[in-house]
């Protein structure tokens, strides 16, 4: 019976030769990610920065010419046109309007009128307006979730696994959460709650990845009483590299749907997630395995007894 | 863990099916719902707003105006216990949240301190009494301080919200919206959902409207164009007109109060045709009513909304049967409005509307398609992934992916969860996850297999070895799902409830129900080597 392998079995890639290459490409992507968190910055969405979203569909082909113009006209600041989806789809984002969360609800209630007047027979389908102490207090409430599910994380790799695994996973993720950062950065997506969930979400699937890989590393410690670590952490990245691979394969085939049929909103998650997914993947081999490899040398064997179980000690196989 | 007792079989298969009955009305027409016992019936996941359409608005109450109002209060009270109690002053003067005297005779001080302090009343008590006084008095030089404490601003912000909520729960069901959801949130937020609604503007009209009313004497001796009134008057605009907007000077003192209406109707005058609002008092109003009508024929009394002067007829006969009209050149839309926000009664401070978010439901009902459809195409090519790579045990695991779908959306049903798009994308998001179980196990039983070991071996050590990282790796996405769900805002919570669900599902899908199947099959066919 044919079964499909998207990886070899039995491979011996020796991982940790790119143990530095792989630490020194992930912190300049990070560093160059913090920097554009700083500039250009990130394009954040009225969830946080508050303003107003009107997505309308027109009857006919949306000229956004003139649509451009008669909002513009209004002077409420800059209007930004998008087309999504059909050519008759518009989507219409104003900056927050100066004054207090009411003058969003004025100003939104304006574009609107205008549309209908403008181009008659316009459907409003969705307008959302957010003033300034909302914004803000949903930001608060999004980098405290971001925080904690952090600090969470701390906590449970720390009672689960021993501190270089703990410190090695959380660094990781560290750099993980930088990039994602910056993927929002150099795509110019909107940055929501959505993006909250998305960040979250990679942390969480990037954590399970490394509790996978750590595990199998754990489990060679015992067995392997004798193995170099260096030898052990490739042989453990080299026995699970077909459920990584297939996990992460799975997991893209639920989101691929997600980043094309989504919508406005599930659209930019999707395509977040599909980064995310991906560098979750080769930060466990590339990033948490390394940092591993150079806390544990030497201490991660001290601890544990020499005596190995009878029977259960398979030769080495390099 | 190979062996199922016949029990435990039984009670697996039981909660497969449990499950697929409790999610089935949510994909049964009207016409079938209708015949069925609503117990049954009702347990449907009900839809959030982005996906049947709808609006969401939240609701600041303006705190300022209460304590301002709260404040105010506070000088006239002031005024009247000093008056009574025969000390002078020389000014008062209202402050943030404190209220000074200037006495104009020290030697009354102690005097002017006890009369004051009959203007507290005690909050933070229970039904037995106890409790703080709302304010303290303090005297320094001559000036007597009245200043509110912090516990009775509190207690009057909550109060405020409190009645806010009851007015607009009355304001938006005489709109008849279905099922709306008015809820507090925070210290000064009302949140309210109106599902089906499309346009809020008409709401949002009504409950920004304060609506209280009052009954007023017009002083007809002063001039409202000079600008400035006499004491104890004020210059209040007409609600007509723009531009050009006729000025009255209305006296302060409210004669009858709009709380003591007790009915109000559009309806239109039989002469004119014209709309107008019908009102009736309650007997208190009512007696109030004919006594001041009955003292001031041929004299105009204004009836003032907001601030702003409706009407200001003059009185040709005292009116006693408790009932009256207002006329203002209403269209009929003002004129229901008008008598719906009489009939509701006044917010005890204006509300602000400080976050909209609406969805026609043609955009909800094409996220919905979007979302079906992601699901299905996701679920497809999972299924053809696993089938490719591990073949029959694919097989079973694309079947316990179909019961986790199931058992998802029937644990959605039974708690009545709201799903949302992003509840959506959760779901598919735990199709991806939940099937790393039954790679991790497939993974672990073909390596078994190749150390060499029998077929039940393998199995045996695919599934307990694999367990552990199981849930390891859930419990850490369930974790970060908890806390998005605690922080999140209203369409991201339902990304966390289904995921969270989707997860722990998967837990008893991927593991239990899939070995179920593993174990039935090797026990049928006896085969010599595992597929794998």
């Amino acid at each position: 019976m044919f079964h499909l392998r998207l990886v070899p079995d039995n491979t011996k890639i020796p991982f940790m030769n790119g143990r530095i290459a792989g630490l020194v490409v992930s912190a300049v992507l990070s560093i160059a990610s913090v920097i554009l968190f700083f500039h250009p910055g990130l394009n954040y969405g009225i969830d946080f920065r508050g303003g107003i979203v009107i997505e309308a569909r027109t009857p006919q082909a949306a000229d956004f010419a003139s649509l451009r113009h008669t909002l513009t006209g209004l002077g409420m600041g800059q209007v930004a046109l998008q087309e999504f989806g059909s050519p008759q789809d518009v989507l219409i984002r104003l900056e927050r309007q100066p004054g207090d969360d009411a003058a969003q609800q004025v100003a939104a209630d304006k574009v609107r009128n205008t549309l209908s007047e403008a181009v008659p027979g316009t459907q409003v389908r969705r307008v959302e307006a957010v003033g300034a102490s909302v914004s803000g207090e949903l930001f608060a409430n999004g980098m405290l979730a971001l925080g904690l599910a952090m600090l969470a994380m701390l906590v449970y790799i720390w009672f689960r696994f021993e501190w270089q695994f703990g410190f090695g996973a959380v660094v990781t993720l560290l750099l993980d959460i930088t990039k994602i950062i910056g993927f929002y950065a150099i795509t110019d997506i909107q940055f929501n709650l959505t993006a909250v969930a998305a960040i979250l979400t990679v942390m969480g699937y990037s954590v399970n990845d490394k509790v996978v890989v750590y595990d199998r590393m754990r489990e060679n410690l015992r067995i392997y009483k004798k193995m170099p670590l260096r030898d052990l952490i490739d042989m453990s990245i080299n026995e699970t590299l077909n459920r990584t691979v297939g996990t992460s394969v799975c997991t893209l085939l639920s989101i691929i749907p997600l980043a094309l049929f989504g919508g406005e909103a599930l659209q930019d998650f999707g395509i977040v997630l599909i980064f995310g997914v991906i560098l979750a993947t080769s930060s466990s081999v590339f990033i948490a395995a390394p940092i591993l490899l150079f806390l544990g040398e030497n201490r991660l064997r001290r601890g544990t007894p020499t005596e190995a179980p009878a029977g259960n000690t398979p030769a080495p196989t390099r | 863990m190979l062996y199922f007792s016949r029990w435990k079989t039984y009670m697996i298969l039981a909660t497969c099916i449990a499950g697929f009955i409790l999610m089935l009305p949510n994909f049964l027409g009207r016409d079938t719902l209708a015949a069925l016992p609503s117990w049954y019936a009702n347990t449907r996941v009900s839809l959030g707003l982005d996906l049947r359409g709808g609006s969401h608005l939240l609701l600041e109450v303006d705190m300022a105006t209460v304590i301002r109002d709260r404040v105010e209060g506070l000088v006239d009270g002031a005024r009247q216990q000093l008056r009574t109690a025969n000390i002078g002053y020389t000014g008062i003067n209202a402050g943030d949240r404190s209220v000074t005297v200037q006495l104009r005779d020290p030697a009354q001080t102690d005097d002017a301190v006890k009369a004051l302090r009959q203007l507290a009343s005690p909050v933070g008590g229970g039904p037995l009494g106890g409790g703080q006084p709302d304010l303290t008095v303090s005297v320094d030089n001559g000036v007597a301080t009245v200043a509110l404490s912090e516990q009775a601003l509190r207690d009057r912000a909550t109060q405020a919200v409190e009645q806010s909520i009851e007015i607009v729960r009355r304001r938006i069901d005489e709109t008849g919206v279905n099922e709306p959801t008015i809820a507090r949130q925070g210290n000064d937020r009302i949140l309210v959902q109106l599902p089906g609604v499309e346009d809020p503007d008409r709401i949002k009209r009504l409950l920004g409207t304060t609506a209280k009313m009052t009954f007023r004497l017009v002083d007809t001796g002063a001039d409202p164009n000079t600008g400035r009134a006499p004491p104890g008057s004020e210059i209040l605009p007409s609600s007509e007109g723009d531009r050009f907007q006729q000025k009255y000077v209305i006296r302060k003192r409210v004669e009858v109060d709009g709380a003591t209406l007790q009915n109000a109707s559009a309806g239109t005058n039989p002469q004119t045709g014209e709309w107008v609002v019908n009102f009736e008092f309650n007997s208190a109003g009512a007696n109030r009513f004919a006594e001041v009508t009955k003292a001031n024929v041929g004299r105009p009394f204004a009836i003032v909304l907001d601030n702003k002067v409706i009407s200001a007829p003059v009185i040709r006969e005292p009116i006693t049967g408790g009932r009256g009209q207002i006329s203002g050149n209403f269209t009929a839309a003002a004129a229901n409005d008008l008598a719906v926000l009489l009939r509701a009664g006044a917010l005890p401070a204006p509300l602000k509307v400080i976050e909209e978010r609406t969805v026609g439901p043609d955009l909800g009902a094409d996220s919905i398609r979007a979302g079906l459809t992601a699901v299905a195409v996701g679920f497809a090519m999972v299924c053809v992934y696993m089938i490719a790579c591990y073949g029959l045990f694919g097989s079973f695991a694309c079947f316990a992916l179909f019961v986790n779908i199931v058992l998802t959306l029937a644990a959605l049903s039974l708690l009545q969860a709201t799903l949302t798009l992003p509840g959506i994308a959760g779901i598919l998001l735990s199709l991806g996850l939940a099937v790393d179980a039954n790679i991790l196990i497939n993974e672990r039983i073909r390596e078994e297999t190749k150390k060499g070991r029998g077929v039940f071996a393998s199995m045996e050590a695919g599934f307990s070895r694999a367990y552990s990282t199981i849930v390891d790796s859930n419990l850490t996405t369930a974790i970060k799902m908890a806390l998005l769900f605690i922080f999140g805002t209203g369409a991201i919570k339902g990304f966390a409830v289904t995921i969270t669900f989707g997860i722990l599902i998967s837990m008893f899908t991927a593991t239990v129900l899939v070995r179920l199947m593993m174990v039935t099959w090797l026990r049928r066919t006896r085969p010599a080597v595992l597929p794998v």
